[in-house]
């Protein structure tokens, strides 16, 4: 992290944003603010409104109703954000004919960012770590490879505020390793970062803060490590030398339930089990079964609690099993 | 988080400023020649018109279909005219398709919009700056074809003199000058092709559509300019100009029907630029899968487009004494008259004979379409001609016969039909040897806004 300074206003900031497209309601009464420095995550399921609200934070389009803040600037119209806004929505707009050193090169000009000349695209490139293939056409890239020029692009600009549309998608590990470390650093730098992403280990990885929307409304906002603790019970998928003692033993322990079925990624691994309850209840079975002489080989969640969070807030999948009742004081506390 | 971190530097927010024209022409000039289809076009356009004159030139068989085509393998200067002849027929609207009818349609392809805007921040720009790529591509493709076929015509046959629609000969300086100017005047037309193409570009996006439009347009033009239509009509078309070039190989040069087809083109491309412009102003770029409509690009672009055609209609019909066809009796003979004329002076002198004046052979034509039936008007293969003459210090009329095919574009072809030692046999003997005839077979051009002659 970098130098604190308390005093500056957000690098966003939205109260109230609402975006339609005829009759479908796009955003309705959003809320949003990033500060410096700090990588915030936007997830949600498909049509949640995502990318509409990344356009916006662009300036490719203008909200309907709400009040917007960019860097400091309320955002009234089209291509009106202030100098320092970069990033990308519905992946990185990229000439295929021209090479990676090409596609960068013209937008540096375009947007006078080329005051570094060729040291500029060059270290975007290296960034990224796309400089063995600066002078190969954009053609033959990868769609991971196309995510890493298009960070690289949005780099150029040397941002303040960076708005990426999935930008793990395609990604390879190296590839994934990158672009994570360029985010990071950009974030240590003082930039702040807005992403979406489907994918929850790579906001667990990145992120500070997530707004969870679905279906154009806020359903969570705020800190990583709240939105896990949100998770509640979880099931959690266990390797042990001795399955059914380990069954036994799972079923004996208070607050700890086997659930019925296998688990849904292990259908033919005969010897997992996979348990439901709270992390104390976990912590009380793996201390039964080594007293028990049960060697445990593998003990991990079967989704991450954000994942379970997540499912859970939006209603996108099979969640743990809640009550009606924890559901409706959950709604509360995140209100 | 509850404590917010300093940005980078400590820079206010700067209002974003659009990026420069020239910056962005540079782009989008960058990413039209770096296409394949492009430089592919660029390097037909530079060679192929010189090999086609080059091989034709040296052929006995040449385009008599083609104006200057018969003349090809007496000047150099002939090929170039042919390559322009086909050139406005087919390759320039064609041209026009392939450059400015894709130029807007290749970013909605590549879903490229959103980060053109966000780079560029101002669509005016991009648009200005779009325009000016397509055109300066096209200017490029033009010139290669212009030169090329300069070239490869003097390289094949040599800087000789050129024989006009009137038949009078233009010295190899004079040739060079006309031609250079019909290949400039054929700009105009071509700009308003390609400002259709920008509107197809704009209005029907990723659609094909949009890449056929000059292309379509201009074939239904061509086919208008088939038919018997009345010269208000045919010269308010805006692929007029494309015809009307013709009319600078005469003496003296034909401008009427030039002026107004440059007029009307220009115009065109103002119209076709401005309708372009608005729509790509009011376009929902966040609208990924926009593929224009049928609606949109009937109302805003055929139907002004359309109204515009009425306009111009209307104003040249005021304007000018043309009525009908533009092809009248009176004005036929006088031009079969002067280009006989002329050619009687060049076959004079490929046979050493001494030379006569136009003004000494006082030559005459009297034409008839079709017998005493048909009104002698309009176009048709039916007009049967006599040309009167008379040499110095003879007392006999010399008269020979033609028969006329005369295309609704004012463009005839005499085919002499006697007597064989004058015009009915397509060689002459001179003392070197056999030679072509002019006066066999030649074209000749009317100015269908000409006033009519009186008999």
């Amino acid at each position: 992290m970098g130098k604190v300074d308390e005093n500056r206003s957000p690098a966003v900031r939205a109260r109230g944003i609402t975006k339609s497209f005829g009759d479908v309601v796009a955003l309705d009464g959003v809320d949003l603010d990033v500060v410096y420095g700090q990588v915030h995550g936007l997830v949600g399921p498909n049509g949640a409104g995502k990318t509409t609200l990344l356009g916006l934070l662009l300036g490719l389009a203008v909200a309907d109703g709400g009040r917007l803040e960019i860097l400091g600037t309320p955002v009234g119209r089209t291509l009106a954000v202030p100098q320092g806004v970069a990033g990308f929505v519905d992946g990185p707009g990229l000439y295929p004919s021209l090479t990676a050193r090409q596609n960068l090169s013209a937008l540096a000009s375009l947007g006078r960012y080329d005051a570094d000349g060729a040291t500029g695209v060059d270290d975007a490139l290296e960034q990224v770590g796309l400089t063995d293939v600066a002078d190969d056409r954009v053609r033959g890239f990868s769609l991971g490879m196309r995510q890493r020029l298009g960070l690289a692009a949005a780099l150029l600009t040397k941002p303040r505020l960076l708005v990426l549309d999935e930008p793990a998608n395609g990604l390879d590990p190296a590839g994934k390793h990158h672009v994570h470390r360029v985010i990071a650093g950009l974030a240590a730098d003082g930039t702040a970062v807005v992403l979406s992403s489907h994918r929850m280990d790579d906001l667990a990885a990145l992120c500070s803060e997530v707004t969870i929307l679905a279906t154009g409304r806020v359903v969570f906002s705020g800190p990583v490590s709240k939105l896990a603790a949100e998770s509640g019970e979880l099931d959690y998928r266990l390797l042990t030398s001795d399955p059914a003692a380990a069954h036994r033993l799972a079923s004996e322990t208070p607050g700890l339930r086997v659930a019925p079925g296998r688990d849904p990624a292990q259908r033919l691994d005969t010897d997992v089990l996979v348990v439901r309850g709270p992390v104390p209840a976990v912590d009380e079975l793996v201390v039964r079964l080594v007293r028990a002489g049960v060697a445990l080989r593998e003990l991990a969640p079967v989704v991450t609690p954000l994942e379970a969070a997540f499912l859970a807030l939006t209603g996108a999948g099979t969640a743990p099993v809640r009550t009606g009742q924890e559901e409706q004081m959950d709604q509360e506390d995140l209100r | 988080m509850t404590a917010t971190v300093t940005a980078t530097g400590t820079r206010p927010p700067v209002g974003a400023r659009p990026a420069p024209v020239l910056p962005g022409y540079r782009f989008e000039l960058a990413k039209l020649l770096s296409q394949w289809r492009i430089r592919l076009l660029l390097l037909a356009c530079w060679i192929a018109p010189a090999a086609f004159v080059a091989a034709v030139s040296l052929q006995s068989s040449l385009p008599a279909d083609t104006v200057f085509g018969r003349w090809m393998n007496a000047t150099g200067w002939a090929g170039a005219l042919v390559v322009l002849d086909f050139s406005c027929s087919w390759a320039l609207p064609l041209l026009t398709a392939l450059v400015a009818g894709d130029v807007f349609a290749a970013e909605d392809r590549l879903g490229t919009w959103r980060h053109l805007l966000v780079a560029v921040r101002s669509p005016r720009r991009i648009f200005v700056a779009k325009g000016l790529a397509s055109l300066t591509v096209l200017l490029l493709l033009v010139a290669g074809l212009a030169a090329s076929g300069i070239v490869g015509g003097l390289a094949a046959v040599g800087n000789r003199p050129l024989a006009g629609l009137d038949g009078h000969l233009l010295a190899p300086a004079d040739a060079a000058a006309t031609v250079l100017l019909a290949w400039v005047c054929v700009l105009a037309p071509t700009v308003a092709f390609a400002a259709v193409g920008l509107l197809g570009s704009v209005a029907l996006g990723r659609s094909p559509m949009g890449l056929l439009m000059p292309a379509l347009l201009a074939l239904v033009l061509q086919l208008a300019q088939l038919l018997p239509l009345p010269v208000a009509v045919r010269t308010a078309l805006p692929n007029s100009a494309f015809i009307a070039w013709r009319g600078l190989f005469t003496s003296p040069a034909q401008t009427g029907p030039l002026l107004i087809g440059l007029a009307v083109s220009l115009v065109w491309a103002v119209a076709a630029t401005a309708l372009a412009y608005r729509l790509f102003l009011r376009r929902d770029f966040t609208d990924l899968t926009y593929d224009g409509s049928g609606r949109r690009v009937v109302v805003a672009a055929v139907l002004p487009l359309a109204a515009l055609v009425v306009l111009t209609v209307g104003v040249i019909a005021v304007a000018t004494p043309a009525t009908g066809s533009g092809i009248e009796k009176g004005k036929l003979q006088d031009s079969l008259a002067t280009a006989y004329a002329h050619l009687y002076r060049l076959q004079t002198r490929e046979l050493h004979r001494p030379d006569v004046t136009e003004a000494q052979l006082g030559a005459s034509a009297s034409c008839d379409k079709g017998g005493s039936r048909v009104l002698d008007r309009g176009p048709g293969n039916d007009w049967r001609c006599v040309v009167s003459w008379h040499l110095p210090g003879a007392s006999a009329v010399g008269s020979a016969i033609y028969q006329l095919d005369v295309t609704a574009d004012g463009r005839y072809v005499a085919d002499g039909d006697g007597p064989k030692e004058v015009n009915g046999y397509f060689q002459v003997r001179t003392p070197a040897g056999d030679a072509p005839n002019p006066l066999w077979q030649f074209d000749g051009n009317v100015d269908l806004l000409a006033s009519t002659p009186k008999e």
